[in-house]
């Protein structure tokens, strides 16, 4: 029960079928997933079912969200980028949601997973590519030889170019990745204390008091976390973006 | 055994990598602080950048992170 990786372990909820010898499951990760994407679509279409001048509550949130990461997406890739606008915004709500979800006691966080994150980050950078070769073709590549730079370092600045494009899926993926799983374990393990400190009698459960604030101080700055990671999740794929748009700057 | 041992050293050996994602991190916003302070009308336009160069930071952290997690769990 203390084992604080305990929370992040997949159950086989209804086995699927099996092609090659591979498995496919229906497993408590694809449940959460699932979920996740019934409430961004609840949420929206409740507030936008009725839609009023003065906007209610709910209308209220539902505009904030999306002109948040409208603003967001107009800032970083300008006007020509307000294609990719459903595109950013459906990542932004899924790691959101997927990382406010995790928060609640008993659940599963699906952004802890390294195979999700690494997904996502795998076709944001994917996508990267083929938009930038569609839109420039080969000249694309000029984005890893920057302006103004002599000659003779070129080849060296051109293969830094190229091993941080190359390492950017990996941090994306694992930033996120990282970020939920070690807040759950810090979480996990600061209850852990409250347990195993007041067992020790009344001056155990005195002292617990100290863990469970610390407890509850690490709650709210996981919240935090939640949110900051979602959105920096979305603006570097803006970033990234913006670098198959215009691969000059 | 001793194998055993030399990763959960080799583990918390890695996790002293964090250390230089916390001070990246607090210089990134030390220094957006000061620029904030003195230029208080330009901070807002600024605080993306912020974020941004943050989660560039934290990001290297991160993999020392996963370094440690990957020696004690294969």
């Amino acid at each position: 029960m203390t084992d604080p990786l305990h929370q992040f372990e997949i159950h086989v909820i209804a086995p699927l079928f099996s092609i090659f010898g591979v498995q496919f499951n229906f497993t408590n990760a694809a449940l959460f997933m699932l979920v996740i994407v019934a409430i961004i679509c609840a949420l929206l279409y409740a507030a936008f079912a009725n839609p009023e001048l003065v906007p209610s509550r709910l209308q209220s949130v539902g505009e904030v969200w999306y002109e948040f990461v409208h603003n967001m997406v107009r800032q970083v890739m300008g006007e020509d980028g307000m294609k990719f606008f459903p595109l950013v915004f459906s990542i932004f709500s899924f790691v959101l949601v997927a990382n406010m979800l995790g928060m609640f006691p008993y659940f599963f966080t699906v952004t802890s997973h390294v195979i999700i994150t690494a997904a996502l980050a795998v076709f944001v950078i994917l996508l990267v590519i083929t938009v930038g070769i569609m839109r420039h073709g080969l000249g694309w590549f000029r984005l890893f030889a920057p302006h103004g730079v002599p000659i003779a370092i070129l080849p060296f600045i051109s293969a830094i170019e190229v091993i941080s494009f190359l390492s950017r899926p990996v941090s994306l993926g694992l930033r996120l990745f990282g970020n939920m799983l070690a807040g759950h374990i810090v979480l996990k393990v600061f209850a852990g204390f409250v347990v195993s400190l007041s067992a020790l009698g009344i001056t155990g459960i005195f002292g617990a008091i100290f863990p469970l604030g610390m407890a509850v101080g690490l709650t709210a700055l996981e919240f935090l976390v939640a949110f900051l990671q979602a959105f920096v999740f979305a603006i570097l794929t803006c970033v990234y973006l913006n670098d198959a748009l215009h691969p000059g700057h | 055994m001793e194998a055993d041992a030399a990763k959960l050293i080799g583990a918390g050996i890695a996790c002293i990598g964090m250390g230089g994602a916390g001070v990246g991190v607090g210089i990134i916003f030390g220094n957006y602080l000061v620029g904030a302070l003195r230029n208080p009308s330009a901070a807002p336009a600024q605080f993306t950048n912020a974020l941004i160069g943050a989660a560039l930071a934290e990001g290297l952290g991160i993999f020392s992170l996963v370094i440690a997690l990957l020696l004690l769990f294969t």
